[in-house]
């Protein structure tokens, strides 16, 4: 009897510990595929969400609990994001999540966050045309990427470019604003390559050339490249995804096109893809996002080294050797960061609250310069444009400071 | 009822149905939240899902368990089914705040200002049904037709169904198909079907229509399962079995085994198409990834797992399976594809017949050690 008393005793006491422990800790879902077609990509985000969360709560975490992360596996299925995403917000209640990549995945569980009136940071370049009230974009819109970099080529004196993308909506949506703005730039329709396809009605509804996705067989499309560039004046806009990039440049350089005869731009590689991808082929050729590792500013040093330092003794699971960071990686940090500076602006988890705030305007100096939410659930961040290096990394040509986030750019270049 | 084979059957039934029809419902809708018993919304969602995933495997197993026919394919009837519904949901997704137009986003991406006529008729939530079922039979049916009139037979069967979803999933992937110098908008493409607000006038994510449509696919699911188990008791239900057992025979003997296994293919796949329409918007959307041969082989491992060529392993595979990949990717995310893997391969290796077989598996070794048991008392009790 008496080690009875003891033994309950023990379990209130080791009760009222655990949620003494609880109350000090704030949930948050990290919704990524860790296994599938996409782990290759969304690991590394998982990775600098959980570094983001140990430097946070190391220094105190927010509002004075530490954030204790969910981690869940979205599988590269999407059905099986819409269910995690409903169980982060239902059985955990986690105060917001962090993740998706594919727009698909993003689409599946937008409905889920409204539902339970979520919030989600999405930190990956996406072809815009979508604002709900749960989710915030901390990713680049078209013109915080395409358009920089078609501004670029402009300048640089290039007067024919031919569009070339995976056949999926981010690469239809992007060549279509593009269509429009560059004409509204005065660029002849003949001097867009890569084909344009209309409807009954003669409405231009698609502009450029598609391929599947993983498309290996480049032969054909390179030897149109190569006489639409005959003049020296064309450049190719790339919106290929993934491992078909290594057939394209391949044949690219088999076909002796360099990268000063015509230079590609490419919005999908950065540098943790070249983790990956053999560089040999792309160097010289352009790449533009709102953050480089190569990028120079006290800053930005720091955060490379904290994770490299983090990565050491990082726990289980996580790849250590070769890593690098690149823009979607940045961008996750940076929303974490600006989710904290909500939460202690209006001094609870609230997710309305928390919205409140952050479609008021808040700053925060991350690694690729100022980032400042914006009323449309968007960002004003930096846009850089970079070359690519034999070692996968960029070096930086010329930077956009400020660039306003805008979701709705179709039918707006006239 | 003549359709089950014991009382204990029957009896096991009207439990299940009691259960799944009134009870969870009832725990949802009436129990107060924070109430032990109380079955959360979240549940109640995700066990309609995995009830619509037990008819596709119970269709599967119809064709492969009773028939002997190995189908790669049933996750792409599945999805027709599952687009089918899944189109006539889009388009009642309301006026778009941004653009003014009531027509899927998608089709507005890419220009599009009306709706296909190939689109309008599934604003008609009955044709959509209907066409849900229609649809994959029609696939079936012509797809049957030439393999099974060319004596297409065992693994060249199944590896041409999946070749069949392969390359529909292709164009499902697929934007725009070009035809006759005319492009045509497809299906949504990568991003597929989804944010869907309304069903049958009411709103999708309300707690009525979530009950009402968990209580559909449990009738669903009680109904194949009644229909099942009184074909097998029919004479028809006993060449069905034959021809799995020796098609050549039942030839030999006058039947047309063709026919029979056409029948037989285009029924499976309009009850996987039925499981899809109820599946899409319990989970909100459909994409071509549904599509992918891996899926198709998920349900043959449900129907392996739980015991082929029984009436109720399909059900318990697909359930357990879906029930450990749920709280696996949640408990251990780093780790979940071994352990399911490993799952799979004990399975294989120590249940030939699935976990319905388990029990009878067991009988022998337990009869054994009861009669070790009995026999060491006998002794002690001769020495008392």
């Amino acid at each position: 009897m008496n080690l009875f008393r003891k033994l309950t005793g023990a379990i209130a006491l080791l009760a009222s510990i655990a949620t003494l422990g609880a109350a000090e800790t704030v949930k948050v879902g990290v919704l990524h595929s860790l296994s599938g077609t996409m782990a290759i990509s969304e690991t590394s985000l998982r990775d600098i969400l959980l570094f983001t969360f140990d430097e946070i709560n190391a220094n105190g975490g927010v509002l004075g609990k530490k954030i204790e992360p969910v981690v869940v596996d979205g599988a590269s299925d999407w059905p099986t994001f819409a269910e995690k995403a409903e169980q982060l917000l239902a059985q955990d209640k986690v105060a917001a999540t962090f993740g998706c990549w594919t727009s698909v995945s993003r689409k599946f569980v937008l409905p889920v966050y409204e539902k339970y009136n979520g919030l989600l940071f999405y930190p990956v370049q996406y072809e815009g045309e979508e604002m709900s009230p749960n989710i915030f974009y901390t990713a680049e819109a078209v013109n915080q990427q395409a358009i920089p970099a078609v501004d670029y080529l402009l300048k640089e004196g290039y007067k024919k470019f031919y569009l070339i993308g995976t056949d999926y909506v981010y690469p239809q949506t992007t060549n279509l604003v593009l269509f429009e703005y560059l004409q509204s730039k005065g660029i002849p329709v003949e001097n867009i390559g890569g084909g344009l396809r209309k409807d009954a009605s003669g409405q231009v509804i698609s502009a450029g050339k598609y391929t599947p996705f993983s498309h290996s067989d480049y032969q054909q499309i390179v030897a149109e490249i190569k006489a639409f560039a005959a003049s020296g004046d064309a450049c190719v806009i790339n919106t290929v995804n993934g491992d078909s990039n290594v057939s394209l440049f391949k044949e690219i350089a088999a076909s002796g096109l360099t990268a000063d005869d015509c230079p590609i731009v490419s919005y999908s590689l950065s540098e943790d893809e070249f983790r990956s991808l053999p560089t040999k082929d792309l160097v010289g050729h352009l790449g533009c996002w709102t953050y480089f590792q190569s990028l120079d500013t006290p800053a930005n040093k720091k955060f490379v080294k904290n994770f490299m330092t983090w990565l050491k003794t990082a726990p289980a699971g996580v790849q250590r050797e070769g890593r690098v960071t690149c823009s979607p990686m940045v961008l996750s940090y940076n929303g974490v960061y600006l989710w904290k500076a909500a939460v202690e602006k209006a001094g609870t988890f609230d997710v309305d609250k928390v919205l409140a705030e952050l479609r008021k305007g808040i700053s925060f100096d991350g690694p690729g310069g100022t980032v400042t939410s914006q009323e449309n659930h968007h960002l004003t961040k930096n846009v850089y444009i970079g070359e690519t290096l034999e070692d996968g990394q960029f070096e930086i040509l010329e930077s956009f400071d400020n660039v306003y986030g805008e979701p709705f750019l179709k039918g707006t270049f006239k | 009822m003549k359709a089950f084979e014991s009382n204990l059957e029957y009896k096991a039934f009207l439990t299940i149905a009691v259960v799944l029809v009134f009870c969870i419902p009832i725990l949802n809708a009436v129990v107060p939240e924070g109430s032990f018993l109380h079955v959360s919304s979240f549940q109640l969602s995700l066990w309609g899902k995995y009830i619509t995933y037990a008819v596709l495997a119970m269709s599967l197993n119809f064709l492969w368990g009773y028939t002997g026919l190995l189908c790669l394919c049933q996750s792409l009837f599945f999805a027709l089914g599952a687009y089918a519904f899944g189109m006539y949901l889009m388009l009642h997704v309301g006026v778009d705040s941004v653009y003014n137009t009531a027509l899927p986003d998608f089709m507005d991406f890419q220009g599009y200002t009306e709706l296909p006529v190939y689109w309008a008729p599934f604003e008609n939530g009955g044709f959509a049904l209907l066409a849900a079922m229609i649809v994959p039979g029609m696939v079936a049916f012509i797809f049957g037709y030439l393999a099974f009139s060319s004596r297409i037979k065992g693994v060249y069967f199944s590896i041409l169904t999946q070749a069949l979803t392969y390359a529909l999933m292709l164009l499902f992937f697929k934007n725009n198909l070009e035809l006759f110098g005319q492009s045509f908008i497809l299906f949504g493409g990568n991003n597929g079907l989804t944010d869907f607000k309304e069903i049958f006038g009411s709103k999708v994510d309300a707690q009525s229509t979530q009950i009402a449509l968990f209580v559909a696919s449990s009738v669903l699911m009680l109904g194949v399962y009644l229909l099942i188990a009184w074909l097998l008791t029919t004479k028809f239900g006993k060449v069905q079995q034959a021809i799995r057992d020796s098609e050549n025979r039942v030839r030999f003997s006058g039947y047309s085994t063709t026919s029979y296994k056409l029948l037989i293919f285009v029924g499976s796949a309009m009850i996987a198409g039925m499981a899809g329409a109820l599946y899409v918007p319990q989970v909100g959307g459909i994409n071509a990834n549904e599509m992918t041969p891996a899926k198709s082989l998920d349900v043959v491992v449900w129907v392996a797992l739980g015991g082929r060529g029984t009436k109720f392993g399909p059900i318990l595979g697909a359930i357990v399976v879906s029930m450990i990949k749920s709280y696996t990717t949640r408990a251990y995310p780093d780790s979940w594809l071994i352990i399911l893997g490993l799952i799979f391969v004990l399975v294989v290796l120590f249940m030939p017949n699935g976990l319905i077989g388990l029990p009878d598996q067991l009988k022998p070794v337990f009869e054994r050690f009861r009669k070790r048991s009995i026999a060491k008392g006998d002794v002690t009790e001769n020495r008392a």
